[in-house]
């Protein structure tokens, strides 16, 4: 009890550190493959702190709620994942989160948010199934939805089911919002819809939302690592380096894709979740 | 004891046919029909409630049996089939739609032909109020008599504005309310051939009431229903004569009790019962009568599609359950019910009539329902019934807000609901508890798809749970499309009349507290109501699917979920900030629905939602889903009933 207690609080601690370490690092990475000098590496630490300075100014008073449930809840997500809970629950609440986001956008009236808010729910339509098979595909594995338990398995997971993770890192794409996908919102200049998702949102505001996505990329690759976790210590060591290396691929696939049709991101993301996740199920059950 | 329950039902299942004849003898909206309603309702309600605790008090199994002789009920019972029959040959030669007039006959003089000549098979109890029976009859007490309730004070709007319609409703009411009438009466019956009645009583009732309007959509809708819903009933009619002159038995129970693998000509009747269950639950390739029941008043399409008519189909689904485990049968009823649960949940996304996307969202979880009855395991059946309870109030309260939108805004239309909760924001909070109800994480409808999730991948059920993954993505599109169209906020605009009456409110607030209270109450009724129906059905105990630690994790995300609106309003967060409006790439027109545009005009803003029928659309999706699944029942059929012989 005390243990998960702890776990939390670490969690909630430096998670907001590490996730914008984590974006630093994209942003150094980044400018570095197109030949630029870039920001410097605490930069989106800088940004946040301005904005938290900035007067906040908003379109109406239920969009805050909206925002700060969003925040609310992912921390909330991460916190379940990280003291050991359900992985199904983690899920749910996750997806919830993700809503919350989606009516905060819906609730300004702005053009650019609706849209963002519409192609932000198609994401998530991309991505749900993958991620709940991700929570199969581990229960398949080892036997339980229970973190907790999931990380003193006798092998990794990624043994029975590498099919999984190469699903999931598709759809990290996704929920990392990083071109090719990057249909809702997006860090690239190019957009035609401003910044879609956020458009509407300032301040004090944005900087919660900017919080809350540092949370996520942690909690992500959190589940990353949790294809190599087992009962062996040294396994933690495996697990850091595959998420720093799937991470960096994230980036190297952002700079080197050109934004697709959001049919497009549809049609591919469930043809690769049928095609590895659900053979990778199809096999489990039958070796069972 | 025994007495007083056998008392209390027949009382629930005669005493609406009594409250539809007052209705029926009431011409106009007055405040003796009201009355009629409100006492009469809410006794039947109680009677319901106080059957309901009765029963799932009990300890182990239940043997509540009864009339074993029931010669002068049977003559009734006779009757009234013939009285059915007369109605559609009559209706259908008025409307000259022949062919119901077959399939009627075909369903009824064959059965009545054995009943008559004597190879009925007689001596075992006609009526039987088991564990399932109570959370049944606790379903259609609380669930249908509101929306009974609602219907009287609807239906004076209803009027109102549809001055074209001529004004029938004291004969709508009496439908509804014989149609209460008649669910009690199936959902305690054992005979089959009682079952059989009270079964196309509701049949014929949802024909009349869809037909209700009398327009060439309603009467075409009808008959079509009437057609899909008599196919069943032939299915059904024929599994009766089965079960009496070749097995030898005339009850649901006795079947039930039959172990399959003994003998597999069991599963023919089986067979044919769940085939005529795929019908009234309204799974593809049935579809299309549910979808076109939405043309009646609302009042009967939430009463169809909540707490009645498609429930008897998973109800019959859920009675055979233990036969159907590892079955043919059984893997082609989960793999429609998989199917249908996908296909809707994409289906209804691209249509923007409010009731439609219910429509859609109806058949979806009820193929989800039958997926999970089909299994056969005990956890398909705890997330089959959990999913009942909680889908009945659920859709039942969003069918009766849309119905109340529809009266104050004239229009139902997802994308007329922009900006609803500053111009109805009563009836707009209600609709987001209906919805988050409906798909939202600690709400009810979620946690038991996760137990259906879990118990497809302990089943080993692969399709099923690609089926349910993929079909989860697309149904959290269309809900969350909607809520956010609801939360718009939209400056300068202003609070509609929000003319719901008293009435209706005494129907929606119990609903809306009861989705909360169960939110946090469900591992209470998986203790009372389902762990008992689990017991009877598969004789063990099952643990508990969503145990310990998780239930208070849900907890505390209820609380959140209550906690963050009151929390801000408490702390005025947001009260300070500066206000502005929605950005428009500088080009406003002084408020957020308008915008300046290249000639210097100020022309109209608005965002509508996404569609997508260009992928989806009806057009492109419904006929392949139909052929598709039809291709499975008639599989199913052919390879079950051709093979027994």
């Amino acid at each position: 009890m005390i243990m998960t207690v702890i776990k939390v609080v670490l969690y909630i601690l430096l998670a907001p550190i590490l996730g914008g370490l984590m974006e630093g690092v994209d942003r150094v990475v980044s400018a570095r493959m197109q030949r630029r000098q870039g920001p410097p590496l605490f930069q989106p630490f800088y940004d946040v702190y301005k904005l938290l300075a900035k007067q906040t100014t908003v379109v109406n008073s239920i969009q805050v709620l909206f925002v700060i449930a969003y925040t609310i809840f992912t921390i909330f997500t991460g916190a379940l994942f990280f003291g050991g809970g359900d992985m199904l629950l983690v899920f749910f609440a996750l997806s919830m989160s993700e809503v919350m986001m989606v009516l905060a956008a819906y609730s300004t009236n702005g053009p650019y948010s609706a849209l963002g808010a519409n192609r932000e729910l198609l994401q998530m339509m991309c991505y749900e199934p993958m991620i709940l098979l991700v929570a199969i595909g581990f229960y398949e594995a080892n036997g339980s939805f229970m973190v907790n338990d999931l990380i003193h398995a006798a092998n990794p997971a990624i043994i029975k089911i590498p099919g999984m993770l190469i699903g999931f890192l598709f759809i990290l794409t996704i929920k990392f919002r990083k071109s090719p996908f990057d249909m809702s919102t997006s860090h690239h200049a190019h957009q035609e819809m401003v910044k879609g998702l956020t458009s509407d949102i300032s301040g004090t505001n944005l900087a919660f939302y900017e919080i809350a996505e540092w949370y996520d990329e942690v909690l992500m690759m959190g589940i990353v690592a949790m294809f190599f976790i087992y009962n062996n210590p040294i396994s933690i060591v495996w697990a850091v380096i595959a998420c720093i290396i799937f991470y960096l691929m994230e980036t190297l696939i952002d700079n080197i894709f050109p934004r697709v049709k959001y049919m497009a991101m549809l049609v591919s993301s469930w043809v690769v979740i049928l095609v590895t996740a659900g053979t990778n199920l199809l096999i489990l059950s039958v070796i069972k | 004891m025994t007495i007083s329950i056998l008392k209390a039902v027949s009382f629930l299942i005669l005493f609406p046919f009594v409250i539809a004849v007052l209705m029926f003898c009431i011409k106009n909206s007055s405040l003796l029909r009201n009355f009629v309603a409100i006492v009469g309702g809410f006794s039947v309600m109680a009677t319901a409630i106080m059957v309901g605790i009765r029963v799932l008090s009990m300890k182990g199994t239940t043997r509540n049996t009864y009339l074993t002789a029931t010669a002068p009920h049977d003559h009734i019972i006779m009757g009234g089939e013939l009285l059915l029959m007369a109605i559609v040959v009559f209706l259908s030669i008025k409307y000259k739609k022949y062919y119901a007039i077959l399939l009627s006959m075909v369903g009824t003089i064959p059965v009545l032909a054995m009943d008559l000549s004597g190879y009925a098979v007689e001596g075992a109890p006609h009526l039987r109020v088991d564990f399932l029976s109570a959370v049944m009859i606790l379903i259609v007490g609380i669930v249908g008599i509101l929306i009974c309730i609602y219907a009287v004070g609807y239906m004076k709007d209803y009027h109102n504005h549809h001055t074209e319609v001529e004004d029938r409703s004291n004969y709508f009411l009496a439908l509804l309310f014989v149609f209460v009438g008649a669910m009690f009466g199936l959902i305690v019956s054992d005979n089959l051939g009682w079952i059989y009645f009270f079964w196309e009583i509701t049949s014929v009732c949802s024909f009349l009431l869809i037909g209700y309007t009398r327009t060439e959509e309603a009467v075409n809708n009808s008959f079509r229903a009437l057609w899909m819903n008599l196919l069943g009933g032939c299915g059904f009619g024929a599994a009766l004569l089965v079960c009496n002159l070749v097995l030898g038995i005339s009850n649901l129970s006795q079947l039930t009790a039959l172990v399959p693998r003994q003998n597999m000509f069991v599963m023919v009747p089986v067979t044919l019962i769940a085939f005529a269950a795929l019908t009234k639950s309204a799974q593809f390739p049935f579809s299309r009568w549910l979808l076109g029941a939405m043309v009646a008043p609302t009042p009967s399409s939430a009463l169809l599609h909540s707490a009645t008519m498609v429930k008897i189909g998973v109800y019959m689904l859920i009675r055979l359950s233990p036969m159907l485990n590892g079955t043919f049968t059984g893997v082609m009823i989960t793999v429609i019910g998989g199917f249908t649960f996908f296909a809707a949940s994409l289906l209804a996304i691209t249509v923007s009539d409010g009731k439609k996307v219910l429509a859609y969202s109806t058949i979806s979880n009820l193929g989800l329902i039958t997926a999970c009855a089909g299994t056969g395991t005990t956890e398909g059946v705890w997330a089959a019934t959990m999913l009942i309870l909680f889908h009945a109030v659920s859709k039942s309260l969003l069918f009766q807000t849309v119905g109340d939108i529809e009266n104050c805004m004239h229009s139902r239309d997802i994308e007329d609901m922009h900006g609803l909760i500053i111009k109805l924001p009563k009836l707009a909070f209600i609709m987001i508890i209906g919805i988050c109800g409906m798909f939202m994480a600690p709400f009810g409808m979620l946690v038991s798809k996760w137990a259906a999730l879990k118990s497809f991948v302990d089943s080993n059920s692969v399709w099923l749970v690609l089926f349910l993954v993929f079909g989860s993505g697309s149904t959290l599109f269309y809900w969350a499309k909607w809520l956010g169209k609801i939360c718009t906020v939209i400056h300068q605009s202003y609070e509609l009349e929000d003319i719901t009456p008293k009435s209706e409110m005494i129907s929606l607030v119990p609903l809306t507290m009861m989705i909360i209270i169960m939110c946090f109450a469900f591992p209470k009724m998986s203790d009372i109501m389902v762990q008992p129906v689990l017991n009877e059905a598969f004789h063990k105990n099952i643990p508990n699917v969503i145990g310990g630690s998780d239930v208070i994790i849900m907890m505390i995300m209820v609380a959140m979920i209550f906690a963050i609106p009151i929390g801000s309003r408490i702390l005025a967060i947001g009260k300070k900030s500066k206000m502005t409006m929605s950005y428009v790439a500088g080009v406003n027109a002084g408020d957020d629905r308008n915008y300046i545009d290249s000639f210097g005009k100020a022309r109209p803003l608005y965002m509508s939602n996404w569609y997508m029928t260009e992928y989806f659309g009806e057009d492109k999706l419904l006929v392949p889903s139909i052929v598709i699944s039809a291709i499975i029942v008639i599989v199913m059929l052919i390879i079950v009933c051709g093979g027994a012989f």
